[in-house]
């Protein structure tokens, strides 16, 4: 069939992204429109407009519709959702502000704990218990109603976020306080926690719902007027919701767990990676997207990104852990780092190179931009070092001052520190990279795996023009420039399936499982997963995955183990024990023989299966590119002046080859290839980057 | 190749390079995180990590959940630097020790270090420490009456020769645990942290073409013992002095300090101090100078790394003998009791220095809280269990604002969640909520402690091990600012107080009832504004009755 013709819509914090895709793979068109805060869907219907026009298409032949917005996030963020109360437990009214009983920065004596949105003065309880097992300890008094409504009406609620002590193992009076107060006040947006994150750790659930009541209101109106505007403009397929872990679920599931819905941009970004990783055949890759103020890098092995079960929302200053609000959602997991092109260079007491976490964003922006910006920036840097040409940046949209910079950096840097301008910027680029490849070390490090043997795959606006010299910091030798790295994330959106994904609860050793106990909860799991998957996909074959997190009992860390798609008998716990101690000798080197296992957690992600991949074809026979153009650069190895090859992307046929030192320029970004890499584009005109043999950098 | 030959090494490439090394010791402590068995470990991150210099120079050290390795490392390392000489090392010896008094404190935390190899010579070493679950002797609790009631003391040694563990050192250790499973896997995890950390060491003197550490070392110590100065230097000379009351075990204890400081440093001594308790409460001085200091440090250049040259300004001691430098062979299983209210010590004479920077004193001494089934369920073929739930008080008000409610400092640790305890063992947590008035009244209020009540959920009785101060003693305010409550232990349906230390039994019908201590104000609770009073009454955080500490609010 060719007649597929499927649009895909990322609003981002300043831009909406907007691509057209036919058959596949063949971008119609693509294109860049500013988001419109008031009403998002106004920034989306006129990028529609543009790319129908470009391609003489109509909205009424779309076949598929793929959106994805960061309002739900910048909600929580901005702090702009509904008035939430939390009912719970009796005696466990401090869930919240408890926590974890911890400040996120150690030597920080006056540090504030996160704000999670529900004061002290809205949270209410009600008599209940159930145990662990899922007994009832306390039966639900259903007599403390009358009160509780009072205590809701006069707080002000407008969504109710219920979360009972291990409701994960036993619902039914989470189920039953919901529909009772469904019944009285039916305005009311209620999340009950066994539905939003049935995970045992009271505090994490009961944030997970809190953060979905809080945006509950506020994207269901986002959502009606969204699928309305659009179908009114002659849309008539169903639109699907791009999910923070990868996947596209319908907008009445997006409806009920909008938290679901945060995070979806930068996980288009790496659908996009793992899917060039599946074309290339590239089992390991690091995915490395930059933009202006942050960096986000994600792990991906055999073109699956690295996934989670949790996130943290709105953290506070410098992105560090524990300082935001925990949230348990499948998520495809990404470092994120506050070091992008516009984050500020400055030298601190002690005389040290500091480069952000401060970005002075699009207003004022970096020096060179000549919009009040004073302090200088990594842009500014890369300016100085030549990497950025003032001709070509930004389709020649933005006019740069090259000697703005290498002043900013002489004043704010060179001064203090007794070095030129051009060994300002020189240190801010170490800094900035060795920033950003020791996060990604870090990650790899956090998650048992290496860098080293990974392909990094770099996009965002500032991504290829920082692939080559992360990558050295990192010891990466391999890097790929996808086409069009600018809108990575919505052409993502065109490769993800539809999914959804439920983690539940049960503890149990191994060895002694209860496996009809197991058997019932996998199915339950699993009929409700497929309900969710075929309101998006219909009849559509699915693909069931099972895993289980398990851990040495008395361990912290779990470890994913993937079961068969069938009921589990005995005769499974021998091979399972097997695959764990396989995976566990990859992780930590040696397995602990004789140690229990135990399993706290259980999931079932049931998905469509991915599209078909079409394999790259083999790149014709290296040809030297014939470089007609220099420019000037800081060599970002030795630090020497050299003469770097400035190529135009679109120039390059497959097989053409260009040794660093080069520029290879495109309407939307710069990738720099240093003097110790070399660059080809391949047979379908992604860009690779090899770094010579040891030896080259001296 | 010299250093001569060394490429030209600028500033913002010695930056990069001591960024390196931060990051390399934040990666070894991750590792040793994730691969640890010891609860506390996991849950605490109760571990540290640190590269050194030839000579046994810090450079760098990762900033785990617990300050009790802050100084302790560096002094270890110094220490087994000198015992082993340099010309005997091989590459994959890994040298070891767990003596209290040159490791962390007590027995169960264990001190690897490792010398990396460049072209034969060696150039430096890392070093990792963590907590094993149990090293024999009377187990993790104040109740032995000196060092061998506690365990397995391992004096400094080769734990490793050209990358093979010894054999007969591995069977010993194991021989005298309760957990030989779990050590022997915390050990690996020890191991393979000190190699992953040489192994990245010397890649990047590769990657940066370095040969030795040297013009690294010197610009990392001299940047960071300048900056320390420096920050030393906003600080009125003088000489300060504080005295805490402690509850102690078998009777009450005084801590006294005498803070100085000069322009080339700040001295604490610890003169006129308590001697030492006959039960394991007592503190080594490696272990109360680790707290000390990095109380110090959070409020004199808390941005500057831990190294060699930021904490050379700062020295402690104190007379032989005392509580906080107690001698071998007394018990000192439990220092961390003591040990976490150094900082109340000394910021109590730092306060006097700067009285707009200090806060208040805290709950500061965790509720950790060792459970395990009582023997003879054992014997009668009931659950089997052993938790460690950490739960934590109020700190101290800050000068410009209140306490954080249930929140740890000095330590770092994770509070228990309740649906995870009662997963792994037979008790219900029937309450785990905020104490209302439990916060010091002040112009900012202190932290709130919180009230938490558990009984066995099978009827079978368990044993308790109790090790936490402020039951008598409160956590005092300043500036004005009122002491908060202290903490109490009791049964619902007893008469009297439970003391803090020693071991509790509960029956299977006991409803026992903890409270842990409310942080202290700072300033005049009259001088509170009067929208924080009633934010805090409208929270339920102060009550009607507990308003009345903040004077006539009828206004």
């Amino acid at each position: 069939m060719t007649t597929a013709l499927r649009l895909a819509i990322d609003i981002g914090g300043t831009f909406t992204d907007t691509v057209l895709v036919s058959g596949d793979e063949t971008i119609l068109a693509s294109t860049k429109t500013l988001t419109t805060h008031q009403n998002p869907a106004e920034g989306a219907m006129e990028g529609a407009e543009r790319v129908m026009a470009q391609s003489g298409r109509s909205l009424m032949e779309v076949t598929g519709f793929i959106h994805g917005t960061t309002l739900a996030t910048n909600a929580l963020i901005e702090r702009r959702g509904a008035v939430v109360a939390t009912i719970c437990t009796e005696g466990f009214r401090d869930i919240l502000d408890i926590g974890y009983e911890r400040r996120y920065s150690q030597y920080d004596i006056n540090l504030e704990k996160p704000d999670l949105l529900v004061p002290r003065e809205r949270s209410f309880v009600i008599r209940e218990r159930m145990s662990a097992e899922g007994e009832v300890l306390v039966a639900l008094d259903e007599t403390q109603v009358e009160r509780l409504l009072a205590e809701l009406d006069a707080s002000g609620a407008e969504a109710v976020a219920i979360c009972l002590i291990h409701s994960y193992a036993n619902p039914t009076h989470e189920k039953r306080l919901r529909d009772i107060l469904a019944e009285h006040r039916p305005d009311l947006t209620i999340s009950i926690s066994s539905d939003v994150s049935p995970e045992a750790r009271e505090f994490d659930r009961l944030c997970t719902t809190v953060a979905n009541a809080y945006i509950q209101p506020l994207m269901e109106s986002y959502l009606s007027r969204f699928i309305k505007q659009f179908a009114a403009q002659g849309v008539n397929c169903p639109i699907l919701m791009m999910t923070a872990g990868g996947g596209m679920c319908t907008v009445e599931t997006a409806a009920r767990f909008p938290i679901r819905l945060v995070e979806s941009g930068p996980a288009g970004g790496a659908i996009l990676a793992a899917r060039i990783a599946a074309r290339s055949g590239l089992d390991q890759v690091l995915s490395f997207d930059v933009g202006g103020t942050t960096a986000k890098l994600c792990l991906i092995d055999k073109a699956r990104p690295q996934t989670s079960r949790s996130f943290e929302i709105a953290r506070a200053a410098r992105f560090i852990k524990g300082s935001g609000m925990p949230v348990r959602i499948p998520v495809i997991e990404m470092i994120e780092i506050g070091a992008g092109g516009g984050s500020i260079a400055g030298v601190d007491r002690l005389g040290r190179l500091t480069v952000g976490p401060k970005s002075a964003g699009s207003e004022p922006g970096p020096v060179a931009f000549m919009r009040g910006g004073t302090e200088p920036t990594v842009t500014d840097s890369d300016i100085t070092l030549g990497y950025i040409v003032p001709d070509t940046f930004a389709e020649g949209h933005i006019k740069l001052d090259p000697k703005g910079s290498k002043a900013a950096l002489k004043r704010v840097i060179g001064e203090r520190l007794n070095l030129d301008a051009i060994g300002s910027a020189d240190g801010v680029s170490r800094i900035v990279d060795e920033s950003m490849a020791s996060a990604g070390r870090m990650h790899a490090v956090e998650s048992g795996k290496d860098l080293g043997p990974r392909t990094m795959i770099a996009f965002g606006g500032n991504g290829p023009l920082h692939a080559s010299r992360v990558a050295r910091s990192a010891g990466v030798s391999r890097i790929v420039i996808p086409r069009n790295p600018g809108v990575g994330s919505a052409v993502g959106f065109l490769f993800a399936s539809v999914s959804f994904e439920i983690v539940r609860s049960r503890y149990s050793l191994l060895d002694s499982m209860d496996m009809d106990d197991v058997n019932a909860l996998f199915d339950i799991m699993i009929a409700e997963a497929k309900e969710v998957v075929a309101q998006g996909a219909g009849d559509a074959p699915t693909e069931v995955l099972r895993t289980a997190f398990m851990r040495y009992n008395g361990q912290g860390h779990e470890i994913e183990i993937s079961l068969p798609d069938r009921a589990l008998s005995p005769e499974d716990i021998a091979p399972l024990t097997a695959a764990f101690e396989e995976e566990y000798r990859k992780q930590f080197s040696r397995p602990v023989p004789g140690m229990q296992i135990e399993i706290l957690n259980w999931a079932v992600r049931v998905a469509t299966p991915e599209r078909s991949v079409p394999p790259v074809p083999e790149t014709p026979e290296p040809s030297v590119f014939k470089v007609s153009e220099t420019r000037p650069v800081t060599c970002d190895v030795d630090g020497t002046a050299k003469d770097a090859a400035f190529v135009a992307r679109a120039d390059l046929k497959p097989g053409d080859r260009v040794r660093g030192p080069a520029l290879i320029h495109e309407p939307q970004t710069t990738t720099l290839v240093s003097a110790d890499f070399s660059a080809h584009l391949d047979a379908i005109g992604n860009l690779v980057l090899i770094q010579d043999q040891k030896g080259g950098a001296k | 190749m010299s250093a001569e030959l060394s490429p030209k090494l600028s500033p913002a490439r010695l930056q990069v390079m001591w960024n390196r090394l931060l990051a390399v010791v934040e990666e070894q402590g991750q590792t040793l995180i994730r691969a640890a068995f010891s609860p506390i470990v996991r849950e605490c991150g109760d571990i540290s990590a640190g590269i050194f210099d030839v000579n046994g120079r810090m450079l760098a050290q990762a900033v785990t959940g617990t300050p009790g390795h802050i100084n302790t490392m560096a002094e270890a390392v110094l220490h087994l630097r000198e015992r082993f000489s340099v010309q005997d090392m091989k590459p994959g010896d890994i040298y070891m020790t767990n003596d209290p008094w040159l490791a962390s404190g007590h027995l169960n935390d264990f001190l690897l270090m490792m010398p990396a190899f460049k072209d034969g010579k060696v150039v430096g070493f890392t070093s990792c420490t963590s907590h094993l679950v149990d090293l024999g002797g009377l187990g993790m609790g104040p109740e032995g009456s000196d060092i061998y009631d506690e365990g397995l003391l391992i004096p400094p040694c080769k734990l490793v020769e050209e990358g093979t563990p010894n054999a007969l050192l591995m069977d010993i250790i194991r021989a005298n645990s309760r957990e030989p499973i779990a050590n022997e896997g915390d050990i690996y995890a020890l191991i393979a942290c000190c190699e992953a950390g040489v192994n990245r060491l010397v890649a990047m003197m590769d990657e940066f073409g370095i040969d030795d550490l040297d013009t690294l070392g010197c610009y990392v110590i001299d940047t960071s013992r300048k900056g320390a100065l420096e920050a030393i230097a906003e600080v009125p000379e003088g000489v300060y002095k504080n005295v805490l009351r402690m509850d102690g075990y078998e009777n009450e204890l005084e801590l006294h300090a005498t803070l100085t400081v000069t322009k080339d440093g700040m001295h604490v001594d610890f003169t006129g101090t308590s001697g030492c308790s006959k039960k394991g409460i007592n503190v080594p001085l490696n272990y109360a100078t680790a707290y000390t200091v990095f109380a110090l440090r959070c409020i004199v250049g808390p941005d500057i790394p831990n190294n060699a040259g930021s904490l050379e300004p700062f020295t402690v001691d104190g007379p032989k003998g005392c509580i906080l430098n107690a001698q071998r062979p007394v018990p000192v299983a439990m220092r961390h009791t003591l040990g976490q209210v150094t900082p109340d010590l000394v910021l109590g004479c730092l306060h006097q220095a700067l009285p707009d920077q200090v806060p208040a004193e805290g709950a500061s001494c965790m509720f950790d809280l060792p459970m395990r089934h009582a023997p003879e369920v054992a014997a009668n073929g009931g659950r089997e269990f052993a938790i460690e739930p950490v739960h934590n008080g109020g700190t101290g008000a800050r000068p410009h604002a209140d306490g954080l409610s249930a929140t740890a400092y000095p330590s770092g640790v994770f509070g228990s969640q309740v649906e995870i305890t009662e997963s792994v063992a037979p008790v219900v947590m029937w309450r785990r909520e905020l104490l209302p008035d439990s916060g010091g009244a002040g112009k900012y209020r202190g932290g709130l402690g919180q009230r938490i009540e558990m009984t066995s959920s099978n009827n079978a009785p368990f044993i308790v091990f109790l090790s936490v101060e402020r039951l008598k003693f409160p956590a005092l305010g300043r500036m004005g600012g009122q002491p908060g409550a202290p903490g109490r232990i009791r049964f619902r349906d007893g008469n009297d107080d439970i003391p803090g230390k020693g071991e509790l039994r509960v029956e299977g019908d006991d409803y026992l009832i903890f409270d842990t201590p409310g942080g202290g104000g700072f300033g005049d609770p009259s001088e509170r504004d009067p929208k924080a009073l009633a934010l805090d009454l409208k929270r339920g955080l102060v009550t009607e009755a507990g308003a009345k500490a903040y004077g006539d609010t009828s206004s």
